[in-house]
């Protein structure tokens, strides 16, 4: 068994937003509440959940971009949240991120070619000669012409620019990439071609993937293990083989009966969830999923569930109805 | 789906720099560029003035005194018989290089503590921006004032009050689209990658305030010169011989009704130039701000 890459252990992002003067007015928003999970070398780690469930903060968190509240994060060995100044920096060439707008993370007054350059300046990884060595280098790996090193972002469609923001990720030769919905603002046919870029440069570079994704379809293609979050909670995980074809958490399965499937015949039972997402600020009481559960009962309102092995799948999810559903 | 494809290609065909393409939304903004032009004239007669004009500064004519203008004093003459287009030719270097240098020791300062302000957060910016209120609680005119009773009277004084009232405006300005910046994704990524907060501010958040820098720096220089001029109406500028506009106007004011045109061209010069720097700023900022363009 080799040692995981990254290991997150209990962490936890509460905001406090005061609304007025008086101290007892502060509202506690648990973005992230209690999440762990490992990664192993050379996997790639789907999380998934709906919008504001807490899944890009806790990529921020890995990213050291937010200080988690509380909880662990193990990165080859090293406590990433105990971290700070050169220690920190020598550190974050070892993990990267692709973000999920890539209109919005690529600075519009600068070239391609000081986009790319800018890790290896930052890290002095190169000298200036061989900066445009491997600026051309990475542009090649990523599949654009080396002669649009310098042009502006704007010049560049959704899927371009993605591969210039992945470009810029591998420049420092990382070992992890947290990629935070890199292909949901694409279309949907360069969302295949960019996924299978990832893919590839996986292959190439012995990456290692966590992959923050909303679209499970995307999650089921690219990754080796699936996390499914709620409400700021890891409420299933495993391979992603048993979890796609056997989920055993409820909110999983309504997830799974969402995708479409290019069968206009097929029949299937669709599981739609009533209203909204919980306010996290005001989650519910017990399981978080008991207000939009169709199966919840008695205990699921008073006791939260923890995460447990499913005896019949072998992978964990936290239900009081585990092996019964 | 063709014509898109064509389109491309010629845009793969000429690469547009920003620079061109600033140039080319400003040359539409025909009266901002009529300002551009006169300004840059104004910029050529304060270097080569001295040099073209008829009469020298201190040149006394004792048979025109106060003589309207005429052919041989093409602006008229004052109290002294002084060629008054001859020194507002020779003032044109004065108010112009009093602008300048005053916003531009302005800006640098308010850009620097903008700068820092919004960066940073927290106590730093409570402590800069209030004192910077303190400074923008006082009317320009009463500052400016203020700081000549410190400092006394004299050019080089209307210089550094001009400049000490100019700071906040940009600290305020600069402040705010440091924010803005701040809070995009790119600083983020690039705060991500391990940048130091150097980097951040000289890659990342200063370029992104420099077109606001420039369409502000362009309309204080207006105001500035309006002040200058001002503060040596009063008395509290340049010595009063010398042609500088506003001290022109001070002398003339005593002969308002029997000799208007000693108080006229002066003024007109001030308002001229007041003028074309603010609709040049105006148009600046209508060319540099890619929401208003196009």
């Amino acid at each position: 068994m080799k040692e995981p890459l990254l290991q997150v252990d209990g962490l936890k992002k509460h905001f406090v937003s005061q609304k007025g003067f008086r101290k007892s007015s502060k509202q506690v928003v648990k973005a992230v509440d209690g999440v762990s999970f490992d990664i192993n070398p050379g996997e790639t780690f789907g999380l998934v959940g709906e919008s504001g469930c807490g899944k890009s903060t806790t990529g921020r968190m890995i990213m050291q971009m937010l200080e988690a509240t509380e909880g662990t994060i193990t990165f080859d060995g090293e406590r990433l949240d105990q971290l700070s100044g050169k220690a920190l920096k020598k550190a974050r060439k070892d993990f990267q991120m692709i973000f999920q707008d890539p209109y919005a993370s690529l600075n519009p007054r600068m070239t391609v070619r000081d986009i790319i350059a800018e890790p290896l300046i930052v890290h002095e990884m190169e000298t200036s000669n061989g900066i445009d060595r491997r600026v051309y280098e990475l542009l090649d790996t990523v599949g654009l012409p080396r002669k649009v090193a310098e042009r502006y972002p704007h010049e560049f469609s959704g899927g371009q620019r993605q591969r210039i923001g992945i470009a810029r990720a591998l420049a420092v030769k990382p070992k992890l990439i947290i990629a935070d919905e890199p292909v949901s603002a694409l279309d949907v046919s360069i969302q295949s071609q960019v996924l299978n870029l990832l893919k590839d440069l996986q292959d190439e570079f012995d990456l290692t993937y966590l992959f923050i994704a909303h679209d499970l379809s995307v999650v089921d293609f690219i990754s080796d293990r699936i996390g499914v979050m709620y409400l700021g909670k890891l409420v299933e995980i495993g391979d992603r083989d048993s979890i796609i074809q056997n989920p055993q958490h409820p909110y999983t399965k309504a997830l799974l009966s969402a995708v479409p499937v290019p069968d206009p015949r097929a029949k299937r039972e669709r599981i739609v969830l009533e209203g909204d997402l919980p306010s996290p600020s005001n989650p519910p009481s017990g399981c978080p999923f008991h207000t939009r559960c169709p199966f919840a009962w008695d205990r699921c309102v008073n006791e939260t569930p923890e995460l447990q092995t499913a005896e019949t799948t072998g992978h964990t999810a936290a239900c009081h109805l585990l092996d019964e559903l | 789906m063709a014509e898109a494809a064509t389109r491309k290609e010629e845009e793969q065909e000429k690469k547009v720099t920003p620079f061109q393409q600033f140039w080319k939304s400003f040359k539409k903004q025909k009266v901002s560029f009529a300002a551009g032009v006169f300004l840059l004239l104004l910029f050529i007669v304060a270097a080569i003035g001295p040099f073209i004009a008829p009469y020298g500064p201190q040149e006394y004519d004792y048979d025109n005194l106060l003589s309207g203008p005429s052919w041989q004093h093409l602006a008229g003459t004052d109290d002294f018989g002084r060629d008054i287009f001859s020194r507002i030719l020779h003032g044109a270097w004065i108010s112009l290089s009093v602008g300048l240098s005053s916003v531009f020791i302005g800006a640098l300062l308010g850009t620097i503590l903008g700068i820092i302000s919004g960066y940073f957060g927290k106590w730093v910016d409570s402590a800069i921006m209030r004192v910077m209120d303190v400074l923008l609680a006082f009317p320009g005119m009463l500052l400016a004032i203020g700081i000549i009773a410190i400092l006394g009277p004299g050019l080089f004084n209307v210089v550094m009050a001009v400049a000490i009232f100019s700071v906040p405006v940009f600290a305020r300005i600069i402040r705010s689209s440091t924010l803005a910046i701040k809070s995009t994704l790119y600083v983020e990524a690039t705060q991500s990658i391990g940048s130091s907060h150097f980097r951040v501010i000289m890659k990342h958040i200063f370029p992104g305030t420099v077109s606001t820098l420039i369409v502000y720096f362009t309309m204080r220089i207006g105001s500035a010169i309006l002040i200058a001029a001002g503060l040596s109406f009063l008395g509290l500028g340049a010595d009063p011989s010398t042609p500088e506009w506003g001290a022109m106007l001070s002398n003339g004011r005593d002969y308002l009704n029997n000799a208007p045109h000693v108080t006229f061209f002066p003024g007109l010069a001030i308002f001229l130039t007041v003028l074309a720097f603010n609709l040049l700023g105006d148009g600046l900022r209508d060319a540099l701000d890619p929401k208003i363009r196009d």
